[in-house]
């Protein structure tokens, strides 16, 4: 169901979009201001609760359930952590909220800590990021200025105070343990869990660590409330509520971000918001949401006949599917960022998994021995496949590496480098076993289309 | 030589340190704050003094450092670029961008000018995958690259004195 929306982009075509009075034109502030003045904290979270907000940095946690896994009470601070590591491959919506809405995060943040208890937020930003910082930081002392941030925002003796932290170039700090690390003044490696953070978080206290698109929202909300909110989802039913932003990127020809209803398919999402592939050439296949996810073909068909929720959509293309969180999960997929990665059959899939497999040796913190070695070992198959060296035993043995990385690692980068590889290989075998037979001959040998 | 920042460096250090709970968690910041100061790397001497500054190990901030890709352990050109090259960077071309730079500037990837005024790096995805193929140049995103938009910025840069 394609039903474009403007909760978060209506800034977007502005040039001063990012000013808070041409927020405050557009309703800013006000969410916070009756939620601070009008409900308790209690209050907050059933309100998230009920609009089915599913986490946008990937792993699609409900936003409100998080938000209650908070203590009630502690002797501790508690902080909200804001997730702005945005390095996810084919990902890159929470740096146009930044950049071109940053006060929308800002009053997020201000309920968030509000609805956890905290009384600051520190936005963990990559350092990449220059104008999305300065743009925040200018957003944090507007606000500031307005009253809205400090001792007594909007006049509630609840203090709040927003900070932007700022990384140093590793991927693996989007991992919300590596980036609480991180933002302690640490080498950036994922933690064991348990403890989550919600018991022992930042600095040792309770956090809440959400996705820049997760917070973005909530302001949104409480504009229209929580169950009205949800229902602007194709996929209310499913409890993957709300609006969200659609990335597309690579074959297409208008690449961007779309702001929809939930449930928008993917097919709608290829070919009428992005325009269709380049030159018309026929779609070789599409990763939905970051490189973490497995890769889908167009001729894959949905078949989970033992969920009736799925009833309407077994027997069509996947690309037919609404994307959500478990729609997606249903059909051995996963939603992950929502921004897709769309390739045309120019596209040689084998260089494309060589591409993403360099992409996870290079990040791999290097902790677990199976994510550490695995994707090297990954990397260097595809090396020999690629120079013709390759054979049909040491596919197979990529297989094998990528099934011993999952499951056995610290922390959910290695699920997220087998996935590719896994599927990869399954779906595109016979490139695969090509590029060996002919000695490193491919029809294509490119990427670019 | 000891490593020093300005007094308006100074007082930079001091509004980072405000806005954490104990010291350490100013390191990355601060870090990035020498390094600008520091003709952007991170000497011995830097690290020295940011240990000495947050009451950290040196081995601690060494730690940090070498963690981080975007920390500089020798000492790169004066300006420097990144050419994204991950997935849909590629998809759009970033390898012909790669190979144009390297003609154009005459290196390879992490060599810097003879004349010091360049270094060429590759990245992985920098979150504008929606505009590849693109650079960063030093803190400036250039997207929707054309050959000739790169040959325009690098001779912005080489021209540079
Ligand atoms: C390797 C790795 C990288 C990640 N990168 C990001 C990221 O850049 N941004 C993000 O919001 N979440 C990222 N995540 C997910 C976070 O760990 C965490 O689930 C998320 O920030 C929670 O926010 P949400 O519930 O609002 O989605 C990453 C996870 C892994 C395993
Ligand atoms: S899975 Fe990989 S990235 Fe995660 S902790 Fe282990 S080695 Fe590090
Ligand atoms: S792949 Fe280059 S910016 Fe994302």
């Amino acid at each position: 169901m394609l039903k474009r929306t403007n909760y978060l982009s209506h800034s977007y075509d502005k040039p001063d979009g990012h000013t808070l009075a041409a927020y405050e034109q557009a309703g800013g502030y006000r969410s916070a201001r009756k939620v601070l003045s009008t409900l308790s904290r209690e209050q907050v979270v059933d309100e998230v609760k009920k609009a089915h907000i599913r986490g946008r940095g990937g792993a699609g946690f409900d936003c409100g359930m998080k938000w209650s896994f908070m203590p009630k009470e502690s002797k501790k601070p508690h902080y909200l952590v804001v997730n702005a590591d945005e390095g996810e491959p084919g990902t890159f919506k929470d740096r146009t909220i930044m950049e071109r809405n940053p006060h929308a995060l800002i009053e997020g943040c201000i309920i968030g800590c509000y609805g956890v208890g905290a009384h600051a937020a520190y936005i963990y930003v990559r350092d990449e990021l220059h104008l999305s910082k300065a743009r925040l930081w200018a957003a944090i002392e507007e606000a500031r200025a307005k009253g809205y941030l400090g001792k007594n925002p909007f006049g509630k003796n609840y203090e709040v105070e927003v900070y932007v932290h700022t990384g140093a170039g590793a991927y693996i700090c989007g991992e919300e343990t590596a980036l609480l690390n991180s933002l302690e003044g640490r080498r950036g490696e994922p933690r064991l869990k348990p403890p989550f953070p919600a018991q022992v978080g930042a600095f040792g206290c309770p956090t809440t660590v959400n996705n820049v698109e997760t917070i973005a929202i909530v302001p949104s909300i409480f504009q229209v409330g929580g169950d009205e909110f949800s229902k602007l989802s194709a996929l209310h039913e499913w409890n993957d509520g709300g609006v969200r932003l659609f990335g597309v990127s690579g074959h297409v020809k208008k690449p961007g971000i779309y702001e929809c209803a939930v449930g928008l398919t993917l097919r709608e999402l290829i070919y009428d918001l992005g325009g269709g592939i380049i030159d018309d050439r026929p779609l070789l296949g599409v990763i939905p949401g970051g490189s973490s996810c497995p890769v889908h073909l167009p001729d894959e068909i949905v078949d989970v006949p033992n969920d009736p929720r799925f009833a309407p959509y077994n027997g069509k293309s996947v690309l037919d599917l609404p994307m959500g969180v478990d729609t997606l999960r249903g059909v051995g997929g996963m939603l992950g960022t929502c921004c897709a990665i769309v390739m045309s059959d120019a596209a040689d899939p084998v260089l494309a998994l060589h591409n993403l497999m360099r992409f996870y040796r290079h990040e791999s913190c290097g902790q677990c021995t199976p994510c550490r070695e695995g994707c090297g070992w990954i990397e260097r198959i595809l090396d020999k496949v690629i120079e013709g060296r390759g054979s049909i035993e040491e596919l197979n043995e990529l297989h094998e590496i990528a099934s011993n990385i999952t499951g056995n690692t610290i922390c959910a980068f290695g699920d997220g480098a087998a996935q590719p590889a896994l599927s990869f290989v399954r779906k595109y075998r016979k490139q695969l076993e090509d590029y060996i037979l002919r000695g490193g001959q491919s029809q294509t040998r490119t990427l670019e289309a | 030589m000891a490593f020093a920042l300005s007094a308006e460096h100074e007082k930079e250090l001091e509004r980072i340190l405000s806005r954490y709970p104990n010291k350490m968690a100013a390191c990355i910041p601060v870090l990035h704050l020498c390094q600008d100061a520091n003709e952007h790397w991170v000497s011995d001497e830097v690290i020295a003094f940011v240990a000495e500054r947050l009451g950290l190990s040196t081995a601690h901030v060494a730690g940090v450092v070498t963690f981080y890709h975007l920390f500089n352990r020798e000492k790169p050109g004066k300006h420097q670029v990144w050419v994204c090259r991950t997935l849909s960077c590629a998809l759009r071309g970033s390898e012909s961008i790669l190979r144009h730079c390297e003609k154009r500037l005459g290196v390879h990837v992490g060599g810097t000018t003879p004349d010091g005024k360049v270094t060429l790096r590759t990245s992985e995805c920098l979150a504008s995958c929606g505009s590849a193929p693109m650079m960063q140049v030093d803190k400036t995103y250039h997207e929707n690259l054309t050959i000739e938009e790169v040959d325009r910025v690098l001779d912005d840069l080489l021209k540079d004195s």
